[in-house]
């Protein structure tokens, strides 16, 4: 009998019952389908190593990504959403927040912080895009106008790392007011004469690139980010044909002027800090 | 009037009655005097009756209605013609959607703002359907520095069915355009009322709606997004419109209570489109009233007190 005749024909394993690969060995690139092991990859800061595409992160790779030592203190870590409205769609409102806040043990769409980098004292505000598409509620416009408040104290810079759909639905018009909230606050910082850098990451659209993403004294991007007002969807729909290549990508917006530079994720943190001593000196 | 929306049927059966009396009266041969006088009352009562307990949806309809006035409109009454429209943004173009310029209201001089619709179906398209592209807002951004520098008061109409999202309008930075009026707007020096008059939708409408007093007509809406947009990205279909016109709490009452506006300002009974000189008049009564209220106050204290009012907005637990 040989060894490799089949002792049962018919055999079908249904696929809930497939073993698959244990989840996060091996990475491979959204852009160039390269497959490369996870710890190179991030290792490699999430950029891919065959194509130098840059996979989203959260708020806790940037901070170790950006902040010296990954030491840092937390701003306001536990204010959370309440649901004003009580919003009801195909899901409740609360639920989406409680599943979201299980999912991926953040208490919103934003972190801010204060640390150095390089040596250079900052407040960073970094948005999560896995939690409800990091849409911006009333506490992503909360953290950031109190992150704001704590860069004018103690008179440091403030980065923002916007990754965001846009404005939270289920927040309705008290989302919308956030983006007001947030402009009004950079103006104080305008005012006070303290650097605000934004650096907008995949993706950057709506309410955000309307607000706060779009006011940096400097706006620097990672390349390849999608940064848009009006998602290429509705475009592509209003105009009724078929968008350009590379239409709304980090480099369509600096080719426009919307943007100083694109900076590739492995020279981020040395980048700013070169900029930030140049602010300073 | 000639054009009804579902819910006023009542009215426009009533209004054809009417039509129907005053072509006998003209013939001469009956005396309709009563039955006219009659019947118009009736109008009245009708107006006020189905007007009296709107749901959201249909205060979104009648934000829409065709015959509403537009902020053109408004300017010109208010200023009795008194007014220069003034074009451009000095860099693109001339945005026909936004429309602006110095007029006289009561022997003041003030910077009306505001979004044009228009009144036909080419002059619809000619403003655009109301959709601002950056230089819109940009030219709104230099007339209201304009209005700072010669210590004049700002007046935004606010009535947009949301920027335009187009592929010019992205290249040319419509997020950048509107960011900048709404961190602009927050350190204007001189007093800036804004009043939602039709359509108030998303970043769009906010574009020229950072104001120490912001103010909705009574069937107005104001929110985050259009209810239909809503309703086809959270149940993926247009059919929800009204449930999603209530979910957002868009209208005056609600925006009134959550905090987000300043004020109401009362419509005629049948709505703004029913008649139009007494909701001019209404709508100079309260700008006239809130202006004596700003200038009360001193300019850097005015700005303070105008960016406290955005940044208390929103609900957070900590």
């Amino acid at each position: 009998m040989s060894w490799f005749k089949r002792a049962k024909s018919g055999v079908q394993t249904p696929t809930k019952d497939k073993k698959e690969t244990p989840e996060g060995l091996w990475y491979k690139c959204r852009s160039c389908k390269h497959v490369m092991p996870s710890e190179d990859h991030s290792g490699n800061l999430w950029v891919c190593e065959n194509c130098g595409f840059h996979e989203r992160i959260g708020s806790i790779e940037y901070f170790r990504i950006l902040f010296d030592d990954n030491k840092f203190t937390e701003l306001n870590r536990n204010l959370s959403s309440g649901d004003p409205l009580k919003f009801e769609d195909t899901k409740k409102y609360t639920d989406r927040l409680n599943s979201s806040q299980k999912k991926t043990g953040l208490v919103d769409a934003i972190r801010t912080a204060s640390g150095k980098i390089e040596g250079n004292q900052v407040v960073i505000g970094c948005m999560d895009f896995n939690f409800i598409g990091g849409s911006m509620g009333s506490v992503v416009g909360e953290k950031i106008a109190r992150a704001i408040d704590y860069s004018l104290k103690k008179k440091v810079p403030f980065i923002m790392i916007s990754k965001s759909g846009g404005a939270r639905m289920m927040e309705a018009a008290f989302s919308l007011m956030q983006m007001a909230k947030t402009s009004a606050k950079l103006s104080l910082l305008a005012k006070a004469g303290i650097p605000y850098i934004s650096l907008l990451t995949d993706p950057t659209t709506g309410g955000v690139t309307a607000s706060y993403a779009m006011l940096g004294d400097l706006n620097i991007a990672e390349p390849g980010a999608l940064i848009g007002f009006a998602g290429p969807r509705v475009v592509k729909e209003t105009i009724g044909k078929d968008l350009p290549e590379g239409f709304q990508t980090s480099e369509f917006l600096l080719e426009h002027g919307f943007l100083d530079y694109i900076v590739e994720r492995k020279e981020l943190k040395s980048n700013l800090a070169k900029l930030l001593k140049l602010l300073k000196n | 009037m000639s054009v009804f929306l579902d819910f006023e049927e009542p009215i426009a059966d009533l209004f054809e009655q009417l039509e129907k009396a005053e072509k006998t009266a003209s013939k001469g041969k009956v005396d309709m005097t009563e039955t006219i006088e009659g019947l118009k009352k009736q109008i009245e009562l009708t107006q006020k009756e189905v007007y009296k307990d709107l749901t959201p949806w249909q205060k979104v309809q009648t934000s829409r209605h065709p015959e509403r006035p537009y902020a053109l409109g408004y300017i010109s009454a208010l200023t009795n013609d008194n007014f220069i429209e003034l074009h451009g943004d000095r860099n693109v173009k001339d945005d026909k959607a936004m429309v602006g310029g110095f007029g006289d209201i009561d022997g003041r001089s003030v910077m009306f703002i505001g979004q044009q619709k228009g009144i036909n179906t080419k002059l619809r398209q000619f403003r655009n359907f109301g959709m601002p592209n950056p230089e819109g807002y940009r030219k709104a951004l230099r007339l209201m520095k304009l209005a700072e520098k010669f210590n004049k008061p700002v007046v935004c109409l606010i009535d947009t069915p949301g920027a335009y999202p187009g592929l010019e309008a992205e290249e040319r930075g419509q997020g950048e355009a509107i960011a900048r009026n709404l961190m602009e707007m927050a350190q204007l020096k001189v007093p800036v009322i804004c009043i939602v008059i039709g359509e108030g939708a998303s970043g769009g409408a906010l574009g020229i709606g950072v104001g120490d007093r912001v103010l909705m007509l009574e069937n107005t809406w104001y929110s985050v997004i259009s209810p239909e947009s809503c309703s086809s990205i959270l149940w993926r279909s247009w059919e929800h419109k009204e449930k999603a016109a209530s979910a957002l709490n868009l209208t005056a009452d609600l925006m009134l209570k959550n905090k987000l506006i300043d004020g109401i300002i009362q419509e005629p009974s049948g709505g703004a489109h029913s008649n139009y000189d007494q909701m001019f008049a209404i709508v100079k009564r309260e700008i006239m009233k809130h202006l004596e209220e700003l200038d009360r106050i001193e300019p850097e204290e005015r700005i303070t007190q105008r960016i406290d009012k955005f940044c208390a907005m929103g609900y957070s637990e900590e």
